[in-house]
């Protein structure tokens, strides 16, 4: 397993070298809004990175609340942050794409608000995480997952309704997208999405190899006749 | 054995009589709210008619702030001397505690938009254009959706360190699709305009997250 | 003759709160009808002991067997626990108090609340709240909440702090009573000396552990 990471970095590297030459060369300059639409190859594969992972988050955090599994909670744990990272990441490329394209930096629009609640939520996640101290974090931050989960389809059906009757985003309205644009961009959602699970295994290892010190730590207080290692 | 519902009926007596002797949870929300709408009104022409068209989503922040008050009372009351412990060694269901505590603020909630109403109502000048009486329905579900959840998440921030502001940083983004609800609802009805998709939006909303706060209440409550 | 069945079995307890170890493995076994006092110097893992006995902090690992049931919720009828906070609410009369907790165990007969209140010789009468009791009193007003269900076990955490040599004397006098009804108490305490003669056992702790067990407490406090 230790071996497969270096691999799977190389690979990584080379695939997303690869998606950024067809991003910002290969893909062909959109007619109206110019070389500023080649930020969506990366802000629409951020989106879809970061709702995968808070997907993995729920799911984990499912399998903690029922198997008590230390494992799925470092997975939670690891997923939201990361989750967190790319959500930030499509939150800082729309308003940098809408500036030029729509003349505003923000715009309450459906997409953008419920992904900024979206942040939202899993930020107070990682808030919880923080802010609670000892074996009862994995238990307390599983059932917030959970309830924030089941948030999330009443925030994009409440943002739904409440803003139809405002402009529509222009991208992925409905309306065709160039065969080799929808290329480029699934090129980069697979490169993304590598990268993310890179990062989320590094982070994984880091997690398990703390907590090990922590249980090494506790374990020759254990072993120590005074009780205490400090 | 007691049944569940009547341990849940004893707590809440309990709740209710240790309130009115210390009136800790009401005072301080009602001061809270008046502090509110006091300090909205300097920040914009509170009589103007475009008012009516945000009085929806003013109302609520004030109670949700107040109810934010309200919720930290609860469990700080069980945290004093312990007595929560008392409670855990006992063959009392969790859930039933759960229910006393959220029908609880419930009614303090409740008790203070009662109060707070018609103050609003003066001090904005409102005037519905439309039937008022489903307000009364949003105020129930609305107060029903902050409620449940803030209890839970009142209880989970007893386990943390500075459980006070941990509330909000938990309750305010999930409660961030009901609030939109209320608000949107309030503000059709004030316009005489319907407000059936928020209504029913709202009861989802209850009937999903006081099923699973149920579910996951024992597990918070005995977290240690 | 053989020897009575154990009442409660511990075998190899560990409590960690992160990377500080309370409980460092505690096994033992402790027979009914028996006063056991834990004695041991601050930070010993006795209230641990006593918490992680009473259901309300679950170990790292390791097991207890109350009774035979695993799982403490199972015996919890047959459980008293008494903590080093009153587990009282101060804004009620003590007769208010246990008529509460009282109906959590499913008692609902007023008449038995005031009995318990008068066997601990406090007066079921008293209208003042708990808060403004003296330190004796509340003491004693816990211990009778503990006593509520009749339990087969008892477990004290520091019943005597801040009571009077009168009082603590009485109470005492009062547990050797309960013991000879054939239940079993455990006694987390400083004053051990108050339990010479009263106690069957005296159990020192030292760093998380037990390591010694005997009837002899001169024998003890001369060893330690």
């Amino acid at each position: 397993m230790k071996k497969a990471f270096p691999i799977l970095a190389v690979l990584t590297a080379i695939l997303l070298s690869y998606a950024l030459y067809l991003a910002l060369v290969w893909a062909p300059t959109e007619q109206t809004m110019g070389n500023v639409q080649r930020i969506f190859y990366y802000h629409v594969p951020s989106a879809w990175t970061a709702f995968i992972l808070f997907f993995i988050n729920f799911v984990a955090s499912l399998v903690y609340l029922i198997k008590r599994r230390p494992a799925a909670d470092i997975i939670a744990l690891v997923t939201a942050e990361v989750g967190v990272v790319f959500c930030t990441v499509v939150l800082i490329t729309g308003p940098i794409w809408a500036r030029p394209v729509w003349g505003i930096w923000w715009t309450w629009d459906m997409r953008l608000t419920s992904t900024l609640v979206l942040w939202l939520i899993y930020v107070s996640y990682l808030f919880l995480r923080r802010f609670s101290s000892g074996g009862q974090t994995p238990l307390l931050a599983a059932a917030l997952a959970v309830l924030g989960a089941l948030c999330v389809p009443f925030v994009y059906f409440s943002i739904w309704f409440f803003r139809t009757q405002h402009p529509q985003p222009v991208m992925g309205g409905g309306g065709s997208i160039d065969p080799r644009m929808l290329h480029v961009l699934l090129i980069n959602w697979l490169a993304f999405s590598c990268f993310a699970f890179l990062v989320c295994w590094a982070r994984y290892r880091l997690e398990k190899l703390q907590r090990d010190v922590d249980e090494a730590h506790a374990m020759e207080s254990l072993l120590n006749p005074r009780g205490s290692v400090r | 054995m007691t049944p569940p519902s009547g341990i849940t009926r004893v707590t809440l007596l309990k709740d209710l009589r240790l309130e009115w002797r210390s009136k800790d949870a009401i005072n301080s929300m009602l001061f809270f709210s008046l502090l509110v709408v006091v300090v909205f009104s300097f920040s914009f022409d509170p009589s103007a008619e475009e008012s009516r068209q945000i009085a929806g989503g003013l109302v609520w922040v004030a109670f949700l702030f107040a109810a934010v008050v309200a919720l930290n009372q609860t469990w700080a009351r069980e945290i004093r001397n312990q007595v929560l412990d008392a409670y855990r060694v006992s063959p009392a269901p969790a859930n039933a505690l759960f229910m006393a505590k959220t029908l609880g603020n419930f009614i303090f909630v409740s008790v203070l938009e009662a109060l707070m109403t018609p103050l609003f109502i003066v001090f904005y000048r409102l005037r519905a254009l439309g039937p008022s009486w489903p307000l009364l329905l949003v105020a129930a579900l609305g107060t029903w959706a902050l409620v449940v959840n803030g209890t839970f998440f009142a209880a989970m921030s007893l386990r943390t360190r500075s459980r006070e502001i941990m509330l909000p940083l938990l309750l305010f983004p999930i409660s961030i699709p009901a609030l939109l609800a209320m608000v949107q609802a309030t503000t059709a009805i004030l316009n005489g305009e319907g407000a059936r998709f928020w209504i029913v939006l709202l009861a989802t909303y209850d009937l999903v997250f006081t099923t699973v706060c149920l579910l996951l209440f024992e597990t918070i409550l005995n977290a240690e | 003759m053989t020897a009575p069945a154990p009442v409660i079995i511990v075998s190899n307890l560990i409590k960690q709160f992160g990377r500080f170890a309370a409980l460092r493995g505690v096994t033992a076994e402790f027979s009914g009808g028996k006063i056991f006092a834990i004695l041991g110097d601050n930070g010993a893992g006795k209230t641990t002991l006593l918490r992680t006995l009473a259901g309300l902090s679950q170990p790292s690992s390791g097991e207890v067997k109350i009774f035979g049931a695993k799982k403490f919720c199972d015996v919890c009828q047959q459980v008293g626990y008494m903590a080093h906070p009153s587990l009282l609410y101060d804004e009620m009369s003590g007769m208010e108090n246990l008529a509460y907790f009282a109906r959590l165990y499913g008692i609902t007969d007023i008449e038995y609340c005031a009995e318990v209140i008068r066997a601990v010789g406090l007066d079921p009468g008293l209208v003042r709240p708990v808060g403004q009791y003296s330190q004796g009193m509340r003491q004693r007003m816990s211990l009778a909440r503990a006593l509520l269900n009749d339990p087969k076990l008892l477990l004290l955490d520091e019943p005597f702090s801040n009571v009077d040599l009168h009082s603590a004397t009485e109470m005492v006098r009062l547990l050797a009573g309960t013991r000879d009804q054939g239940k079993t108490i455990f006694i987390v305490t400083h004053q051990a000396s108050l339990l010479e003669g009263a106690a069957d056992e005296f159990v020192w702790m030292e760093y998380g552990k037990i390591v010694e067990r005997t009837r002899d407490l001169k024998r003890l406090e001369a060893a330690r």
